[in-house]
This record gives C-alpha cells, structure tokens and sequence, in this order.
C-alpha cells in the first residue's frame, strides 16, 4: 500500500476538465516531480490531494483511507498533509515565528511555550534562527519561502506537497529553498512537487510524472524519463524545457 | 376749454387704477405700489391664523393685518399674502415681504438686523405641562423639579433659565410639533411657551396635555412683545406704527384681541 | 567631473533645485494674489458690511464660544460611546452577511436587510423614528431618554455603512491568504479570525476614519430630538442674538477636530497605498 494513492481523480472547473483520470501512487519517503507546461493541471492536482478543491469522481488514499467521500471533514486530513505555495502565503501580519506557530496552537491546542523548543529547532535547522522576530516584508523571498515551509512543516505533516515554490524566486535564491527540500528528503517526508526545475528533478527525484492536458502522459524514475522519453509529447516538451 | 376738461378725466381714470391717493403715508414705500405683501408662517397656525387661511382674515395676526391695512389705506383686495421660515426673514438682504407677522418677539438684538413696528400683541408665558403632569401646583418650586422642553429658537429658552431654572437639563426641540412629540413620548413633562401657544398646544395638537399656569405679565425684565417685521431700514414702518396706534387709541386691536385671544383668562398665576 | 563644481552638486541637482525654487515661488505668488482678492474684494461687496455683522461679529463670537464648546461636550459624549457600538455591530454585521452555514441563512438575509434599510434612509429620519417612536411605546424613565435612542439610531446607520467597508476589506484580503490557512488546517472560523480579519481590519483603517469623521459631524442630528449639543446651542443663541456668527463658532469648533483627523486619515491612506506599490 502506497502512503498516497491517486485514482481516476476528475476535477473540472465549469466545463474545462483540469484534471483527467489521473492515477498516481506516491510510496512513505519517495519525492515525486510533477511536470509539464503551465496549466497542464499540476497545480489543480495538489490542490485536490490539500481538499482545497473538492474533486468531481475519483478517489484520494491516504494510508489506504479514502479522504475524498464528499462530506468528509478536510480540517482533519489537511494538518496530515502540508503544502507551500509558489507566492509563499505567509501571514503579513505575524513575524515568521508567529507564522509558524499559528496553526499548532490553534490545532493541536499548544501553547506558545511548549511549541517554543519544537519550532526554534525547525527555524534552526533551515538557516532561519536569527529571523523568526521578522515580519515577511523584511524578508528575502528565499526567506519567505523557507519560513512558509517551516510553517508547513509545524503542523508535523506526513506529506508535503510543494507547488512551484521557487516559480517566484529570483534565479540566485532558488539554490537555497531546493536545498531545504533536500534536507527534508533526508529525513524520509513523503513529497510531492510540481516544478519547472528539471535539473533538480533530475537530481532528486524518485519518480518523475509528465501531464499534459490533465492526464499523465508517461512516468517514470528522472533517467528514464530525462533520457530515454517514450512519448512524442514528453520528447517535444523535453526539447522546449530543457533547451 | 373742451381739451383741458378731457385730460382732467383721463387723469382722474388714471388715477383711480392707483389705489392710493397721493400724500398718502404708504405711497411710494410698499413693494408693489398699491399693494400691501404681508408675509406669514408655512404652515401658519391657530389662533393666529384660522385654517391657515389668512385671506379669511379669521385668527388674530389675520384679523390684525387687515384692520392695519385698512387704517393705512388698502383696500382687503390690496392685501397679498406670502409665506416665509423664521430664518428667512432674519437673514440679512432683501425681502419678498413688506411686512411679516408670525410672532416674532422683538428684542434688541434682533432689532439690530431687521426692524419691527410697535408691539401688536403682549404674551405672558405659560407652562404647558405632559398628560403625566397634569397634576404639578403652579408653584416655582414643583416646577423647577420637572424635565424640561422647549423650542430652541424662541424666547422661551432664555425665560426658562432666568425665571424657572430647572434642575435638570433644558431639551430644546426645532418646532412645536417636535416638542409634541417629547412630550407624547414622556420625554419631557413641561414646556414653556407664549400663552396663546400654549393654548393651541393643549387643545389641538397634545391630547391629555394641559395649561397649569401663567407668569405674570411684569415676571423677568422683559415682557414677550410681537412686533410685525420689516426689512431693515423700511420707510413703511412709521405707517404701520402710525396704524397701530389709531387702533390702540381707539380700542380696536383689543377688540380683535379680544375676539381671536379670549381664552386668555381663566389660566392661574404662577406663584 | 560634474561634482567637482561649486556647491559640490550634479548637474541634475542642481537643476531640479532651480525647480523646485522657482515652483515655490509661483506657488507662494498664486498663493497671495488669491488671499489678496478674498481680502480685498470681499469687503467690497454691497452686502459685505451686513453679512459681516450676521456672520463674522466678534462680540457675539466672544459671547457663545464658552457656551458652544461646552455643549461640544455632549457631542463628544455621544461620540465617545457611539464609535464603539458601531465598530462592533458593523463588524457582526459584515460577518454575518457573509456566514457561508445555511444554518445562519436567516443571519445572512438579516444583515443584507439591515444594511439596505439604514443605508437607505437618512439618518435625521432614523434619528426622528427611533428617537421619539421607541420611546413613545411608553418605556420609563431613564430608558426613553432621547440620548439612549438617538445614540442607536447614529449606531445602526453608521454599522450599515461600516459593515460594507469590513466586507470591502475581506474581500481585499487574497484568497490565497485563505487557501495558505487552511491548508494548514484550521477551521474556517479560525481563518477569519486569525489571518482574514486582522489583515481586513488594517486595510480599512483610512475608510473607517471618514466615518468617524463623518459621525462626529452626524452627532448634531441628535440635536433635533432635544439633546442640547453645540448645533442646538448655536441655534438656540442665534434665535436669542439674530446673528448667525454663533453657527460660524459651531463650525470653527467642529473644524478644530475633524482637520487634524482628516489629514491623519489622509496621511495613513497615502502610507497604504505607498506599501501596496
């Protein structure tokens, strides 16, 4: 059993069809890249993993139980799973710590100390020690964004799902969020990414999925798919992409 | 011979479509010649005015302006009327009236801005009282225990501080009708104002409401006069003064006072 | 070198200072002509030295100004605990026009009336009904006292307009600051409270300072249903006086508060939209 299971999942936003039949298994500590032209429906599909979007016919598995029933509450299953956002999202009212600190007091039902030790470590471990008292605007986006997966990740989720989170980032700073993404690599979380960054997908991935036009087209580990495509739309993507 | 009797005929017909003779004190001074324009309040009340019909020339400021236009001459047919706000006739500038009457008390300060003819009518002020009221003695001493009400742009405001002086706050209202309405909604047990006011007041306008009591005519230092108003610096006034006082010598203005202000009496004086 | 020349300025710097020197002086020149015109001209005017006396009349301003600014006290008063009531029933309001449970349909239905209603009538008619109508059921004394239902009316006009301005401000708030929050995993209710409002709140502080403004001018509506606030006062001395400089003393008083709250309002509006670039 997959951590995260993907069946015939269908999102449809009035009558485009963003997402279409996507199946997709993704195993406990695997990193998965999400690949393809803009509006391809990646971004759609964390969304609908999130249950920010609820899906029109399908089914979403985590750890073998189904979190798309309609009706479901999403509360529950959205702090199992994180996500960070291409534009970071932070709070621009709380410094960097309160940012962080918001959603397991509010959840989980901690107070600001007990939270303290946990969530200084996570801004330790990221390069961030010294800018948790700091607002958003005060920092870099490279900062920012570190801080919003800090966030993320102070909820203790089981997967984390990132979308395009250094789309935004001037070209210098984006070495240092995908070194975060490493790190948490190592430490075995379950990822999912959707990225234009074919070199660290290349890099980093288990597995690489190619989607055009709501499907996957090909899949498969980032040598096969970099180097040896068997589609013609993966191949012509490739070309333009990699160019 | 023949010619010159001719154009004493044409000029007499023409003079006889001029309704006032030469000589005569209004001539020349009134804004349409021939015509005397009074103006009054909109809507104007009883016993002021009857119906707010003043061309009847039934209520008492009707019945004033006609006796005063006959005595200066005019015909009833020379009288026209024409409405005007309070505020309208004390702002500075021209006038669409030759004369306005709607109770205006006449003070110094006033007088300084517009000018009034001699007094038509002396109100003594009375204390209208809220059907929970009703009971109040005409003493100084219950009546400074009420919560007071009055119209905020008439004497009475003043009178109420220097001979009541309540001991609550004084709440001042823009017209009669909104003081009704005070006092129908227990807002305010008593309101001080001119006694003809205040006798229309109980009897038309606030049912269960009553007249306790009236100040002497000599309380405070200056009694409620109603003057007809004029336009600062109108030669008109000394002919309306100059009727005025025909009518006070010979009794005809306490006749029409009389007549349209009887219900004055029978209101017992505040001790 | 352009900075080696005397005064140690650029080129540049030193034209824009030619520029600016010279706009000063135009400005100061346009300035005078139009205060010599006011001063000049006005006083020349038939009617001057009669509206002078009516409106502009020292002894009359030296001798209601005690007076009006006490009565400025009341309005103060009503202020004082007006603004209050009207920022939180404004905010109810808003939230409750957009309450997303059908449980809370009828909430939803009642905050849209309630801003149609008190946005639809002028407020000298909510002052008049409420004012004298409520009281007039036969409620006791102190309850029927005309600053308790004057203040309610102020209040329920003003939380109309408030309201609107709070849902502006929600609405200004990205939807992706809501996306980001829930993601997270908190409530609904906890994402209005702790990442939607606050920001919405902030956004709106200019706006909701012009009604403030705005209400501090409304309080001398209550001056119809008896209160003898600063506008009655001046009447009341305008009547006693026939002179109208008393209202021209109400007006200096009034202006004395809402310019320094005006230019604040300004100030922190043109500094939003400085951080929104």
């Amino acid at each position: 059993m997959a951590k995260l299971e993907l069946r015939r999942v269908v999102k449809r936003f009035g009558d485009t069809t963003v997402c279409n039949g996507i199946d997709l298994d993704v195993e406990a500590g695997q990193m998965v890249c999400l690949i393809g032209s803009s509006g391809a429906g990646k971004s759609t599909l964390l969304r609908c993993i999130n249950l920010l979007e609820p899906i029109e016919d399908g089914e979403i598995f985590l750890d073998g139980s189904d979190i798309s029933i309609p009706g479901l509450d999403p509360q529950s299953v959205r702090g199992r799973i994180g996500m960070v956002f291409q534009n970071f999202n932070l709070f621009p009212h709380m410094t960097a710590l309160e940012n962080a600190m918001l959603a397991p007091r509010r959840v989980r039902g901690l107070s600001r100390a007990q939270l303290q030790p946990e969530i200084e470590n996570l801004f330790e471990k990221f390069g961030l020690a010294d800018r948790m008292g700091n607002y958003p605007d005060q920092l870099s986006g490279g900062q920012q964004q570190r801080v919003a997966i800090v966030r993320a990740l102070a909820m203790r989720p089981e997967v984390m799902l990132f979308d395009e989170i250094t789309s935004a980032l001037d070209p210098q700073l984006v070495g240092e969020v995908l070194d975060v993404l490493l790190l948490l690599k190592q430490q075995g979380m379950t990822m999912v990414l959707a990225t234009h960054e074919m070199g660290f997908a290349r890099q980093a991935a288990d597995k690489v999925c190619f989607l055009k036009d709501g499907r996957i087209i090909e899949e498969g580990p980032p040598s096969a798919l970099f180097d040896t495509p068997q589609m013609d739309e993966t191949k012509a993507f490739l070309s333009r992409a990699l160019k | 011979m023949t010619r010159i009797f001719a154009l004493a005929a044409v000029s007499c017909a023409l003079m006889a479509t001029t309704a006032l003779a030469d000589g005569h004190c209004a001539a020349g001074k009134t804004m349409t010649e021939g015509k005397f324009t009074i103006a009054t309040g909109n809507p104007a009340y009883y016993p002021w005015v009857m119906d707010d019909a003043p061309e009847s020339g039934k209520g008492f400021e009707a019945a004033v302006a006609y006796a005063v236009a006959a005595e200066m001459g005019f015909a009833a047919d020379d009288v026209i009327w024409v409405r005007s706000s309070f505020d309208e006739a004390i702002q500075p500038g021209a006038k669409n009236f030759d004369v306005n009457m709607q109770q205006y008390s006449i003070t110094p300060e006033r007088d300084e801005v517009v000018d009034f003819s001699t007094p038509y009518y002396s109100a003594p002020m009375a204390v209208l009282v809220s059907p929970g009221a009703t009971d109040t003695p005409a003493t100084l001493a219950a009546l400074k225990a009420l919560k007071w009400g009055g119209v905020g742009s008439t004497t009475a405001v003043s009178k109420l501080a220097d001979i009541v002086q309540p001991d609550g706050d004084v709440l001042l209202y823009g017209d009669n009708a909104d003081v009704n309405a005070a006092m129908s909604a227990n807002q305010i047990d008593a309101a001080l104002f001119d006694l003809p006011t205040a006798l229309f007041l109980s009897a038309v306008m606030i049912e269960g409401s009553k007249v306790i009591g009236q100040f002497p005519a000599d309380a405070g230092d200056d009694l409620d006069q109603f003057g007809m108003l004029f336009e600062e610096g109108n030669p008109l006034k000394t002919c309306v003064d100059d009727a005025l006082a025909v009518m006070t010598d010979n009794g005809a203005l306490a006749a029409i006072e009389a007549e349209w202000l009887q219900d004055t009496t029978g209101v017992p004086l505040i001790k | 070198m352009a900075n080696d020349e005397a005064g140690g300025l650029s080129r540049r710097e030193r034209y824009e200072k030619q520029q600016r020197r010279r706009s000063s002086l135009i400005a100061a020149a346009s300035t005078l002509i139009v205060l010599v015109a006011l001063v000049v001209l006005v006083p020349m005017a038939p009617g001057w030295e009669k509206v002078q006396k009516s409106f502009f009349n020292g002894a009359v301003l030296a001798k209601s100004f005690p007076k009006l600014l006490d009565a400025f006290k009341i309005n103060l008063m009503i202020f004082a605990w007006s603004a209050p009531a009207i920022a939180v029933l404004g905010l109810l309001i808003a939230l409750a026009r957009d309450a997303k449970s059908p449980a809370l349909f009828p909430l939803r239905i009642f905050g849209a009336a309630f801003t149609d209603v008190f946005r639809g009538v002028p407020v000298i008619l909510t002052v008049y009904l409420i004012g004298f109508g409520i009281p007039g059921l036969g409620l006791p004394r102190p309850w029927n006292s005309p600053y308790i239902w004057g203040s309610l009316a102020l209040i329920l006009t003003y939380s109309a307009y408030v309201a609107e301005i709070f849902r502006a401000g929600i609405d200004s708030v990205h939807h992706s600051q809501r996306s980001a929050a829930l993601s997270l995993g908190l409530s609904e209710r906890q994402v209005m409270r702790d990442v939607i409002l606050p920001q919405a709140v902030r956004n709106v502080v200019p706006s909701q300072m012009n009604m403030l403004i705005a209400l501090q001018k409304d309080v001398s509506l209550l001056s119809f249903i008896g209160p003898v606030e600063i506008f009655r006062q001046a009447g009341v001395f305008k009547s006693l006086l026939a002179n109208f400089t008393p209202y021209v003393g109400a007006a200096i008083i009034f202006l004395i508060v809402t310019i320094p709250a005006t230019r604040y309002a300004d100030y922190l509006m043109a500094r939003q939209t400085r951080e929104r670039r």
